[in-house]
């Protein structure tokens, strides 16, 4: 098992600097680090795996899109996008639409872009790995064995987060019944980081590390917290327990509290979108700083090859724990502002 | 704000295909994935925590049972030896009754074989004295047939007889 990691490890590491190289060969004669970084983090059109030569091997994804002027929705790829829209450089390639008028509009876009494809493996994997878990309990005694091997780990991982995390944020009560929606959440992410730091084709899409997602789901925590909130959590909001003149005349609390209801997801938002888009980043620089030293020198190609192999290594060991560890702090702080909500029924 | 790159900017499509997916996985999940494994690893902690207080129970019932043997041992052990000790004095007492009445016994035995043998003797003595009275009629007989085998010797013995009866009589 140990072997496989660090063969991937060093998988991984092998082959990020190829992916940029062939980038670089395409672009031409001079490295521009920030465009590479931000296209490899940014959603694209197609699923690109590598180049050589000038040619390009990638995996076309369907662009589905509706016209703003027609009305008609397109469906093609990448290599077949007809005539009134085109891939806007200056907005980072997204498809815009060339008006009659000559003015350009962002159609509705509902293209299966990377990220989209991403998710929907990470989803793929996920209903495989938790539906046959859920067919060996089907096929066996709970009784007479417990689970080994995968199903086991699985089962301790669910449990872990199930015992120490939604038990014990949300208390016995409740906690059936956020439990599927946490630990959905938890893995989504988990598979969604690890599967991000797999540099070829199954893997390798920044999910996380877009801010739509976890808008998507900080909005979905929001919600869990809010609509099933009782009667004493919004008591909290609107009539805290605080000396009287800080809400009476001026509601100045219950201003600050409903502010707390947005500013928590809003946290949880932003902290995994910024980890995991920092993290992506700075692997990505690394692997960067291979090709700027060689450009600069041999001298200079070996020196700094020796430092961001070191560096990269070490980052993408961290980006492992950072994986774990960023879905296990939105899971647990989505668990707590879910606790929050029920806590005098806690009490009673 | 137009020209933020795209993984800063809300995307509609990106956000709808997450809610599809996530609406998709949720689901399944959520009905046939977590809780499943949830209530049989629950199911598998309540029995074993049951089994552990059966067998919990069962040893203190052991334990019980042990003491129990242990008392109703050292019970018949008691009883044993009452028993043993009351055989004891109902053997003592029937030897000794035995004893007694062996001696009775032979008291009595005694006693009338003393009475039988002062009866024999009596009869004895009896005999004895009708035999020695005949014998001795017998040899008065013979004496005085020797004796008077002469006149002279009975007028003799008449004589001495009257003389006898005659001093008797002038006593008297």
């Amino acid at each position: 098992m140990k072997n496989i990691k660090t063969l991937l490890l060093l998988l991984m590491i092998v082959l990020l600097p190829f992916q940029l190289y062939a980038n670089n060969e395409k672009k031409g004669e001079k490295l521009d680090i920030p465009e590479i970084v931000l296209g490899h983090l940014s959603d694209a059109y197609e699923w690109h795996i590598t180049s050589y030569e000038g040619k390009n091997l990638s995996i076309p994804l369907p662009i589905i899109v509706q016209s703003k002027a027609s009305g008609k929705w397109v469906c093609c790829t990448a290599e077949s996008l007809p005539k009134p829209f085109y891939f806007d450089e200056k907005h980072h390639g997204k498809i815009y639409e060339k008006l009659a008028d000559g003015s350009t509009v962002r159609p509705l876009d509902l293209s299966i872009t990377k990220t989209v494809a991403q998710i929907w493996i990470v989803v793929i994997i996920m209903l495989i790995v938790f539906l046959s878990c859920a067919r060996w309990y089907k096929h066996h005694d709970d009784r007479k064995e417990a689970p080994g091997g995968f199903v086991g780990m699985m089962e301790a991982t669910v449990m872990y987060i199930y015992d120490d995390v939604v038990k014990a944020s949300i208390g016995e009560n409740h906690s059936r019944s956020y439990a599927p929606y946490l630990l959905t959440v938890f893995f989504f992410i988990l598979t969604c980081n690890l599967i991000g730091l797999i540099p070829i084709f199954p893997g390798g899409a920044n999910v996380t590390g877009n801010i739509n997602i976890t808008l998507f789901l900080a909005v979905c925590t929001m919600i869990a917290i809010n609509l099933f909130g009782n009667k004493e959590y919004w008591k909290d909001i609107f009539w805290p327990k605080v000396p009287v003149f800080l809400k009476c005349p001026v509601p100045l609390m219950p201003v600050i509290e409903l502010f707390g209801v947005f500013t928590k997801p809003f946290a949880l938002m932003i902290r995994l979108f910024a980890n995991m888009m920092a993290g992506h980043a700075v692997i990505l620089s690394f692997t960067c700083v291979i090709f700027l030293g060689w450009s600069m020198g041999v001298g200079f190609g070996l020196g700094l090859n020796t430092f961001s192999i070191i560096m990269l290594l070490f980052m993408n060991l961290l980006e492992l724990l950072v994986a774990f560890v960023q879905a296990y702090v939105f899971t647990l702080l989505s668990a707590v502002f879910i606790g929050l909500a029920h806590k005098e029924e806690e009490a009673e | 704000m137009d020209n933020l790159p795209s993984i800063l900017t809300p995307d509609p499509g990106l956000l709808l295909w997450m809610f599809l997916a996530f609406v998709v996985v949720l689901g399944v999940l959520a009905k046939f994935g977590f809780p499943v494994i949830i209530r049989m690893v629950e199911e598998r902690k309540n029995y074993i925590d049951d089994s552990l207080r059966k067998a919990h129970e069962a040893s203190e019932r052991l334990e019980n049972i042990k003491q129990e043997g242990e008392s109703i041992l050292q019970e018949a052990r008691e009883k044993q030896a009452d028993i043993l000790k009351e055989a004891a004095g109902t053997r003592d007492a029937i030897v000794e009754k035995a004893q007694e009445k062996a001696r009775e016994e032979s008291a009595r035995i005694i006693s009338e074989a003393r009475i039988q043998i002062e009866s024999e003797k009596q009869n004895a003595v009896r005999e004895i004295r009708s035999q020695v009275a005949e014998l001795s009629v017998q040899i008065a007989e013979k004496i005085l047939k020797e004796k008077l085998s002469t006149d002279d010797k009975q007028m003799e013995l008449v004589n001495r007889l009257l003389d006898e009866v005659s001093s008797e009589n002038k006593k008297g």
